[in-house]
């Protein structure tokens, strides 16, 4: 096992002023273990005083080689690692990779099963705003909020475990389609969620919007303007708070999303209470559109005909021969792609996660990149840190929400 | 109904040290605030209301080492966090225990690559390892309740 090693100060001068040189600044390792990191996240902290001056991310803490492990896997069995990126976001990183697999492969896809993605990645939206709001509050020292909003995922993971028999890592969507129809009790468990959810953001809100500790810490803290946000590619809430309409839902539609109505808050402060209130209000637009993709749910199959790419289901299997030898080769080879590459791109909680997929003719991908929207938005952090309270940076760090698996990947 | 009515009127109960020294590690044992990947997020489930680790005792979730007793590795471990990972443990005063969730920490899981430890087991001593990915709650309060089972058979001169 290889050492923590020792580093002297002359390796990283050129990250740090000049004051840290002589000693007048202190340097701070703040993580990885650290509760407030959200994860394993390292940050070197330049302080004078109490005030940040410099803060310096270290990552790659959880580095996993999901990328390269995907390129070991044929187009099927690689589905599963992208469960493992963002683990907020498991089902959105499944629709990101089942779209861009449909893209290569140029694959159809039902109506009932796009309606069905767009319920159960909304539903995940919700989930992953929901620990959001349950950690900050809890790096806030609002423990309350922790509980409360725990209760209301439970609920939403209860779907997933009905209609996949997980409650995580679902691998619910597959390429051209999903892996079968849902359960009839499925309707009723999302019309109780939708039924409830609206007087719970209610209950979330009367807890901290107004309440004065809580502006008092996120109010004109971290703020990014919409220049630095565009130059940084920081995508998603954090963007949506310093005023740039951009959500690809509305700018460059996938699943049918151009067919609900919703809206895509924006705020103009840049703050930290902004990205509050971005969020929040993304709560109730989710689940205006899963309200609207349940009623406008359509009847039909939920996988695509094509054999070449989706297997048959069971009971052809055993009366058609050829069914058969689909069914073998789909699962003994998997299904070749043809020699191209794509960028397809999905709004994640985070914002935008997109997949680069090049195929070169056989069943496993030649090359898998990942743009994740943690990177990103984990990169804008150092400026809009500077001049602030170490506590403060607590505050800043789960305002943009970061997940590291996302980052590290 | 408690120990008074089993007492009747002597007032006096005997047993031996580490019975009693081992009951009591298990009733407030505190894990350490760690989480690595996608385990810790059903760990922080296991601690919210639905499923209520405090009531074993374990509400109490310390972020420094030098105040835990338990580390529950909650994810995978990657080669750069494996020596971070190490460090943590040798912090942490005896007597301790470490819990692997989840296939990752177990024994790689899905990851068999460059970058993961194929199971913490090779940088950390561990006494009980939970199956799944990611563990249900429920599978890690069974995971506790295993290790609470082992520390009160533990015997002292095991420990010197």
């Amino acid at each position: 096992m290889s050492q923590i090693e020792e580093v002297s100060i002359e390796k990283f001068k050129h990250l740090v002023s000049e004051r840290a040189l002589t000693g007048e600044t202190m340097l701070l390792n703040m993580g990885p273990q650290h509760p407030s990191t959200h994860g394993v996240l390292r940050l070197l902290l330049e302080l004078d005083g109490e005030i940040i001056v410099n803060c310096i991310p270290d990552i790659g803490y959880l580095h996993t080689g999901i990328e390269k492990n995907m390129e070991a896997k044929t187009y099927q069995k690689a589905e599963v690692m992208t469960d493992r990126l963002d683990y907020m976001n498991t089902i959105g990183n499944n629709l990101a990779y089942v779209i861009a697999v449909e893209k290569l492969v140029d694959l159809d896809v039902p109506a009932r099963a796009q309606g069905l993605r767009v319920i159960l990645t909304e539903l995940q939206r919700i989930a992953s705003h929901l620990v959001w709001l349950g950690t900050s509050g809890l790096d806030l020292a609002a423990m309350s909020m922790f509980l409360y909003c725990f209760r209301e995922r439970e609920q939403i993971l209860d779907i997933f475990e009905l209609v996949s028999g997980q409650r995580m890592m679902t691998t619910y969507f597959r390429p051209g389609g999903v892996w079968r129809d849902v359960p009839v009790e499925f309707e009723k468990a999302v019309r109780d969620f939708i039924r409830i959810f609206p007087k719970r953001i209610d209950e979330y809100e009367s807890l901290l919007t107004k309440n004065p500790l809580f502006i008092d810490r996120m109010v004109a803290i971290g703020c990014l303007s919409k220049e630095v946000a565009l130059q940084y590619g920081v995508t998603g809430p954090a963007l949506r708070a310093s005023g740039v309409d951009w959500d690809l839902r509305k700018v460059r539609p996938y699943s049918g999303y151009e067919q609900y109505d919703f809206n895509v808050p924006t705020r103009t402060e840049g703050d930290a209470y902004a990205r509050y209130l971005v969020r929040i209000d993304e709560l109730r637009e989710s689940l205006k559109i899963v309200e609207q993709a349940l009623n406008k749910l359509p009847l039909g199959p939920v996988r695509s005909e094509n054999r070449k790419f989706v297997p048959p289901p069971r009971s052809e299997i055993g009366v058609s021969m050829e069914s058969l030898i689909h069914h073998f080769k789909l699962w003994t080879e998997g299904f070749p792609a043809p020699k191209a590459s794509i960028y397809s791109a999905v709004e994640s909680p985070r914002g935008e996660l997109g997949l680069m997929l090049e195929g070169d003719g056989g069943p496993k991908p030649l090359r898998v990149h990942l743009r994740t929207p943690s990177f990103d938005n984990l990169a804008v952090l150092p400026q809009i840190v500077k001049g602030h309270l170490v506590a403060d940076l607590v505050a800043i760090l789960s305002s943009i929400d970061i997940v590291l698996g996302d980052i590290d990947r | 109904m408690g120990v008074e009515q089993k007492l009747g009127n002597m007032g006096v109960v005997t047993t031996t040290l580490e019975s009693v020294v081992n009951w009591s590690r298990t009733g407030a044992m505190w894990p350490m605030l760690f989480g690595l990947a996608c385990c810790a997020i059903e760990m922080m489930s296991a601690q919210a209301a639905n499923y209520d680790m405090s009531r074993f005792g374990m509400e109490l979730m310390r972020a420094s080492p030098r105040q835990s007793d338990l580390m529950i590795v909650a994810g995978r471990v990657s080669k750069k966090m494996g020596p971070v990972l190490r460090r943590l443990y040798d912090q942490m005063p005896e007597p301790k225990w470490v819990i692997a969730m989840g296939d990752c920490a177990s024994c790689g899981g899905v990851f068999n690559n460059y970058a993961i430890y194929q199971g913490v087991d090779e940088i950390v001593p561990v006494d009980v390892f939970v199956a799944g990915c990611p563990p249900r709650p429920e599978a890690l309060i069974h995971g506790v309740l295993t290790l609470c089972e082992k520390v009160k058979g533990e015997k002292f001169k095991d420990l010197a």
